[in-house]
């Protein structure tokens, strides 16, 4: 039960550490999550999967 | 200005910015490496010691640069303006909204007034979110919870409030993320998500002390009865915020844009019950 705040400020270490570590050339590609692997077009917003993919490289953008 | 401890000293400040207290005491007390203290006859009260004199006036300016830096660095963090909104209640609106969260289904209309383009101040609308309420309850909810049980400590007092206050953020940041997510656009701040995540305190506070007071089936009754309508508030209250217009007002949108805010304001609503249980249930034994 016990959350405190040091084991939050922890666990979002870890986190982003875990996110700044998925490269794109090497994980995100072959699961069809890479940059380049048509989310763009205006049009439609984009959907849950755009989302995520762009706070993905934004994250590692920041950590780099 | 710039004092350094090997200056030259000076015998007396002119403005001092708070009272010589070193009279009678060791002088230099914390600033600079004081000498070994003279016996305290022979320490009249005043400047006359230059060790404490000097101490004094570099106290002085330290802690008007401390207060300049801390003026000029807190509205980068926190905007002091927007938060001064949230707290300007009066008690009739904080009893209303007492009121509305242990029984909201009465009331009829929840869209928040809007004064060209602000919300109105909670003063005049019970709607707005405030965090007075929030603010009040979970420093309440430690005491409460080890008043029954025999094992009080002062550490668990701490370890109950700061797991609260952890719980919270973790909740306001998860909803930050899954409205990220979706792509809602939707004028809700994060200090206001903190207020709403807030409000099923007061439902923790009434359920707690009702237990307390009369055991245990009074405070699963109590409690449901404050699941049940923290529930209906925050659905009717986010409804209006997160769903589009038609939806608002009653019209069933089809569509899969809507579907899924449906089901987020609805997931985000039943995560309030669910809490108001999981972090009160362990201390009522």
């Amino acid at each position: 039960m016990a959350l405190t705040l040091y084991s939050l400020l922890q666990a979002s270490l870890l986190i982003v550490n875990a996110v700044a570590v998925l490269h794109e050339e090497r994980f995100l590609r072959h699961i069809g999550w890479g940059s380049d692997q048509g989310i763009g077009g205006f049009g439609e917003e984009p959907g849950i999967k755009a989302q995520l993919t762009n706070l993905i490289r934004s994250v590692r953008t920041i950590m780099r | 200005k710039r004092r350094g401890p090997a200056a030259a000293p000076r015998m007396a400040d002119p403005h001092p910015l708070f009272d010589d207290t070193s009279g009678s005491q060791p002088g230099g007390r914390g600033f600079a490496a004081p000498p070994p203290p003279p016996p305290a006859s022979q320490f009249p009260p005043g400047a006359a010691f230059p060790v404490s004199s000097l101490a004094v006036a570099y106290g002085s300016t330290l802690a008007t640069q401390g207060l300049d830096m801390v003026d000029r660095n807190i509205n980068r963090f926190i905007p002091v303006g927007r938060l001064k909104y949230y707290f300007a209640v009066d008690t009739v609106y904080v009893g209303k909204k007492l009121g509305l969260l242990v029984f909201p289904f009465v009331h009829q209309d929840w869209q928040v007034r809007y004064q060209q383009d602000t919300p109105v101040a909670p003063r005049f609308d019970v709607n707005a979110p405030d965090l007075y309420i929030p603010g009040m309850s979970p420093p309440r909810d430690p005491p409460l919870c080890l008043w029954g049980p025999p094992q009080f400590s002062p550490d668990s007092l701490g370890l109950q409030a700061s797991s609260a206050l952890a719980w919270l953020l973790l909740e306001v940041v998860a909803i930050i993320f899954a409205l990220y997510v979706v792509t809602v656009t939707t004028d809700l701040t994060p200090i206001d998500l903190v207020a709403f995540a807030g409000y099923k305190y007061v439902g923790m506070i009434i359920g707690l002390i009702a237990g307390l007071v009369f055991g245990r089936t009074a405070y699963y009754a109590v409690l449901s009865w404050c699941c049940l309508s923290v529930f209906v508030f925050m659905i009717r209250t986010l409804r209006l915020k997160l769903l589009a217009e038609a939806a608002a007002e009653g019209v069933l949108v089809r569509g899969a844009k809507n579907q899924l805010r449906m089901y987020l304001t609805a997931a985000i609503a039943a995560a309030q019950p669910l809490f108001m249980y999981w972090l009160t249930y362990h201390l009522l034994r």
